[in-house]
C-alpha cells in the first residue's frame, strides 16, 4: 500500500488540490481509506488528517470502514422508484445475501443506495464501482449475482450491462447543427474577440445551469477582474491568473442532458470553454463532472487529446498565441458540488460548502483568482454563437430568455429522453412531444424546482416563467404527490452540506415533520408547523440548497392543500411517534408477536 | 469621507473593509450572534446575526458594509426568525441547561434568554453522542457543540495548532473531530492555555476541576444581558 499511494501522490505532483483523485484512487484500489493511507497522504501533502477525513466522510463515494470489492450502490431517484427500484433492491439484497447498506460478510460485496445517478430515462439505475448500470431487472440481477458471486473482474462483465444510451429524440437549434472542430476559434479569431464577446452579448445567452445569469456579462466582468486590480498598472492586472471552469456536476434529480452532451458534442463543449479562455486571458480550464459519470472519463480525455493534436488546446492554440489546457476533475458523491461556489472548493480539494458571498466567484473563485464558471450546455451554445452569430440565436425564444433549452425529459412518457425547445415553448407541447398522457403534474428544474398540476400546462418554458437547468419529470394520476414529496425531502436531507444552522437542522426537521404526517401521525397544527419550517429554510440558508429544499412541499401545499388536510387525524394531538411501533425491539427480543404485545394507540375521536 | 450606514434608523459610521457586525460593534449595536468573534475569521453559519441589508437577507458577520446601506436588524421579524434557529440549535444536540455546568457562562443560553426563548418548539432529536474525557484538563461533551467552528479557528489563527475541525459528513451528521491518529483529545497537542479551549461558547469544550469555582448565581450572564456583555468584549477586540 505504501508504495502504491507514494506513487498516486507522486503522479498529483503533492498537490492538496488533487485530494479528491488522490482519494478516489485510493478507494478503488482498496474499497475504503484506511487509517494508514491517510496518515501517509497527510505527510506527502502536508495537510492534517482531518482536513482528509473530513473529506472522506463528506463524499458519499469515498468509506473510513471497509465496503465490499463489488461496491453497489442503487440510485434512489424519483424516476428510478417509478421503474421499480424497490423491488430491484430488494431482489438484489435477497440474491446477493447482503443487507441495504451493508456490506456481505466475505467482503465480496456491499449494497447501498445513492442519490439520482443521471440515468432517469433507462432505470432502474445503479454503479458498480463507479460505472453506472442502467435497465437493471431480474434477469439481469441474477447474472450480476452470478457474475459477483464468480469473482468475474469488471472488464470482463457483458458491455450491455453498461451501455448508456443518448436518446435525443428531438434536436433544435444546437443539436441538430454542431460545429467542426475548430471552426469557432477561427470564427472568433477573425471576428476579433471583443466583437466575439459582444455576439454573445447580443445572443442574450443566460446559464444553462438554472440561475440564468448573464453570460457575456460574467465573461466581461472576470475579464477585468477584481475592482481594486482597476487602478494598477497592465502588468500587475494580467499577473492575476484567470480560469474556465466547467460544471458537469449535474446532480439535480431528473437532469441528465449534460451526460448526453459530454457523449456526443464534448468537442463543442471544450471549444466553448477555449473560446472562453481567449476572450477572458485564461490558461487553466476544469471540467468538473460528476463521479456518476465515470465511464465517460477515458472518452474524454482522448477528446482532450485529439484536441492537442489538432492545434485546438495545450501551446499556441491555432498559432494565436493562446495557451490553454483542460483537466477533467471528477467529483465523489455530493450534490452540493453543482453549487458553483462548493464546486470551487471541491475542485481545490476540500469539502464543497459554498463560500460568503461577496465575493462572488467571478471575482474570487479558483484559488481565490477570477474564475468564470459556466454550465456545460452554456460553452455548447457559445461555441455555436461564435460561429454563427448572436442573431442566429436571439431570433428564437422570448424577450428575456433568448435562444433553445435542452431538456430531460422522464417519468410517465412513452419517448424519455433529451429534447431542445426554443424558449417561450407551452408545457402543453413538450407533453404531446414525449407521448405523456393523463397527467397529473410535472416537476419543472428537479428537486429544488416547482411542482406544477395539470392546470397549468398552458405556462411556458422561460426564465421568467418556468425556469430549469434541464429536468422535467412527468407524473400521471397512478402517482402519489405525499410520496413524490417525500422522496425529494429525504434528499434534501441527505445531501445538506450541514454548514448553516437552517438548512442542516430544517432539512431533518422537515423530514421528521413530514414524514409525520404523510405516515399519518399529524394532528391539527402540523400543516402550520411543516409551513414554518420552510419559511425559516427558505428565507435564512446560506446558499440555493437550503433556499430550496422546502420547494417540493412549499409548490405542492399551494396546489393542494386539501392532500396535506386529509392525512390529518382529528383529534387536536397526535405524537410524532407510534407507540406501539417503540416496543417493536421488545416484541423481537422476547420473540412475542401475540395481540398481548401490541398496545392500542390513542382511539380516534370519530 | 463620509463612510455611513444606517442600523434601525440609527446613522453609524463604519471604515473601508469593515463589515455590517464590525461596523455595528464599534458603534455600541448588538446583533445576536454565536459563531462570529471579533479574533477569528468570520465564518457565517450560525445564520443569527443575519440582518437586512436593503430589503435583502444577509449574514451581518460577512457582509460588508458600504456607503448608505440601509440595515434592519432589530427587528420583530428578525427576533422572532433568530428564537426559531437557536431553538433549531437546542433541539439537534442535547442541551439540558440545569444540568450543565456551563450554566450561566454560555451564550447559547444567553442569546436564548435575550431572544426571549421560553421552550424547543421542534421535537428533540436526542442524538447520541459521546464525551472525550481523555485529556487531562480538558474535556469535550460532544452533545452541546453547535458546530461554530470556534475552537477550530483559535486553533489554527490564534494557537499556531489545527487540533480541532468538523467532519462527520454532511447535514445532520456532523460533529467535531480532533487532529490524532486516536481520534481522542489527550493525543492532540492541545494545552489547556491554548485559546481554542477559552472560544466555545457553549458546554461542549470544558475545563476539567473549574466547572463551579465561581456558584451558580454569579455567573457572567445571571446579573447582565449577553448584549451588554458581548459589546463590552468585543469592543475591545473589534478593531
Amino acid at each position: 500500500m505504501k508504495q502504491f499511494i507514494q506513487d498516486l501522490a507522486e503522479t498529483h505532483h503533492y498537490q492538496t488540490t488533487h485530494l479528491l483523485p488522490i482519494l478516489r484512487g485510493v478507494q478503488s484500489r482498496y474499497h475504503y481509506i484506511p487509517d494508514q493511507a491517510i496518515e501517509q497522504i497527510a505527510g506527502l501533502l502536508n495537510i492534517a488528517r482531518t482536513h482528509i477525513i473530513n473529506v472522506v466522510e463528506f463524499y458519499s463515494f469515498f468509506h473510513l470502514s471497509p465496503r465490499g470489492q463489488y461496491e453497489l450502490y442503487i440510485s434512489d431517484s424519483i424516476t428510478d422508484h417509478m421503474l421499480g427500484k424497490q423491488s430491484i433492491i430488494n431482489y438484489l439484497s435477497e440474491k446477493l445475501n447482503v443487507g441495504i447498506g451493508e456490506v456481505r460478510q466475505d467482503g465480496a460485496v456491499s449494497l447501498d443506495n445513492t442519490s439520482c445517478t443521471g440515468m432517469c430515462d433507462q432505470g432502474p439505475a445503479g454503479l458498480v464501482n463507479g460505472y453506472a448500470l442502467t435497465r437493471l431487472d431480474r434477469p439481469r440481477i441474477d447474472r450480476i449475482t452470478d457474475l459477483i458471486n464468480q469473482k468475474i473482474p469488471l472488464d470482463e462483465w457483458p458491455r450491455e450491462f453498461f451501455q448508456v444510451d443518448d436518446n435525443v429524440i428531438k434536436p433544435g437549434l444546437l443539436l441538430s447543427q454542431p460545429i467542426t472542430q475548430g471552426s469557432a476559434l477561427q470564427a472568433a479569431y477573425e471576428r476579433g474577440l471583443k466583437e466575439t464577446l459582444a455576439e454573445i452579448d447580443i445572443s442574450g445567452l443566460r446559464g444553462r445551469g438554472g440561475a440564468g445569469y448573464n453570460t457575456a456579462w460574467k465573461w466581461q466582468l472576470c475579464y477585468e477582474g477584481p475592482e481594486e486590480d482597476a487602478f494598477c498598472d497592465i502588468a500587475t492586472h494580467n499577473r492575476r491568473p484567470r480560469f474556465v471552469v466547467c460544471n458537469a456536476d449535474e446532480g439535480e434529480p431528473g437532469t441528465f442532458k449534460d451526460r448526453v452532451i459530454l457523449n456526443s458534442n464534448a468537442h463543442q463543449v471544450f471549444e466553448g470553454m477555449t473560446l472562453c479562455a481567449a476572450v477572458i486571458g485564461a490558461e487553466q480550464g476544469f471540467l468538473y463532472m460528476r463521479g456518476e459519470y465515470l465511464h465517460l472519463y477515458e472518452q474524454l480525455q482522448n477528446v482532450l487529446n485529439e484536441r492537442r493534436q489538432a492545434g485546438l488546446l495545450g501551446y499556441n492554440i491555432l498559432n494565436k498565441g493562446l495557451n490553454f489546457d483542460i483537466e477533467i476533475c471528477l467529483g465523489a458523491g455530493a450534490y452540493i458540488c453543482g453549487e458553483s461556489s462548493a464546486l470551487l472548493e471541491s475542485l481545490e480539494g476540500k469539502i464543497g460548502i459554498p463560500r460568503n458571498r461577496p465575493p462572488s466567484a467571478v471575482m474570487r473563485g479558483y484559488l481565490g483568482n477570477p474564475t468564470v464558471v459556466n454550465n456545460v450546455e452554456s460553452y455548447l451554445a457559445a461555441a455555436s454563437i461564435a460561429v454563427n452569430g448572436g442573431e442566429w440565436f436571439a431570433c428564437l425564444g422570448t424577450e428575456k430568455s433568448k435562444g433553445t433549452k435542452i431538456l430531460s425529459i422522464c417519468g410517465d412518457c412513452s419517448r424519455p429522453g433529451i429534447y431542445e425547445y426554443p424558449f417561450g415553448t407551452s408545457i402543453q407541447t413538450v407533453l404531446d412531444d414525449c407521448g405523456a398522457s393523463d397527467v397529473l403534474g410535472i416537476q419543472i428544474g428537479g428537486a429544488s424546482g416547482t411542482f406544477i398540476s395539470n392546470q397549468e400546462f398552458d405556462r411556458t418554458l422561460a426564465f421568467e416563467d418556468l425556469s430549469t437547468g434541464g429536468a422535467f419529470v412527468v407524473f400521471n394520476n397512478s402517482r402519489n404527490i405525499l410520496d413524490i414529496v417525500k422522496n425529494y425531502t429525504h434528499f434534501f436531507a441527505h445531501e445538506s452540506c450541514g454548514f448553516c444552522t437552517p438548512c442542516r437542522v430544517g432539512t431533518s426537521l422537515l423530514k421528521k415533520q413530514l414524514d409525520k404526517i404523510v405516515d399519518g401521525h399529524g394532528s391539527a397544527g402540523d400543516v402550520v408547523a411543516l409551513e414554518e419550517i420552510c419559511q425559516v429554510m427558505k428565507t435564512y440558508s446560506h446558499c440555493g440548497l437550503g433556499k430550496s429544499a422546502a420547494n417540493p412541499v412549499l409548490t405542492t401545499l399551494g396546489r393542494y392543500p386539501e392532500l396535506y388536510q386529509s392525512k390529518l387525524k382529528k383529534i387536536s394531538f397526535e405524537p410524532g411517534f407510534d407507540l406501539d411501533d417503540t416496543l417493536e425491539t421488545a416484541r423481537r427480543m422476547t420473540k412475542r408477536y401475540d395481540a398481548e404485545a401490541h398496545l392500542d394507540q390513542v382511539e380516534d375521536e370519530s | 469621507m463620509s463612510n455611513t450606514i444606517t442600523i434601525d434608523g440609527k446613522t453609524i459610521p463604519f471604515e473601508d473593509g469593515q463589515t455590517i457586525m464590525e461596523a455595528a460593534t464599534t458603534a455600541g449595536i448588538y446583533i445576536p450572534h454565536l459563531c462570529y468573534h471579533p479574533d477569528f475569521t468570520p465564518y457565517g453559519s450560525c445564520k443569527l446575526c443575519t440582518v437586512r441589508v436593503n430589503g435583502r437577507i444577509s449574514s451581518s458577520c460577512t457582509f460588508p458594509a458600504k456607503e448608505g446601506q440601509e440595515v434592519l436588524s432589530n427587528t420583530q421579524e428578525l427576533n422572532d426568525d433568530r428564537q426559531k434557529l437557536t431553538q433549531m440549535l437546542f433541539v439537534e444536540g442535547n442541551h439540558f441547561c440545569p444540568s450543565c455546568e456551563k450554566t450561566g457562562n454560555c451564550q447559547l443560553q444567553a442569546v436564548a434568554y435575550h431572544l426571549n426563548m421560553l421552550d424547543n418548539h421542534f421535537p428533540l432529536f436526542y442524538p447520541n453522542r459521546k464525551i472525550d474525557a481523555s485529556h487531562p484538563d480538558v474535556m469535550i461533551d460532544h452533545n452541546r457543540c453547535i458546530f461554530c467552528t470556534r475552537c477550530v479557528r483559535a486553533s489554527q489563527q490564534i494557537d499556531g495548532k489545527d487540533v480541532f475541525a468538523i467532519s462527520g459528513g454532511r447535514g445532520i451528521h456532523k460533529h467535531l473531530i480532533v487532529n490524532a491518529q486516536s481520534g481522542l483529545l489527550k493525543d492532540t497537542d492541545l494545552e489547556v492555555t491554548d485559546r481554542a479551549v477559552h472560544s466555545c461558547p457553549t458546554g461542549a469544550i470544558l475545563i476539567k476541576r473549574t466547572g463551579y469555582q465561581v456558584p451558580i448565581g454569579e455567573r457572567i450572564y445571571d446579573h447582565k444581558q449577553i448584549d451588554q456583555v458581548s459589546l463590552e468584549l468585543e469592543q475591545q477586540h473589534g478593531e
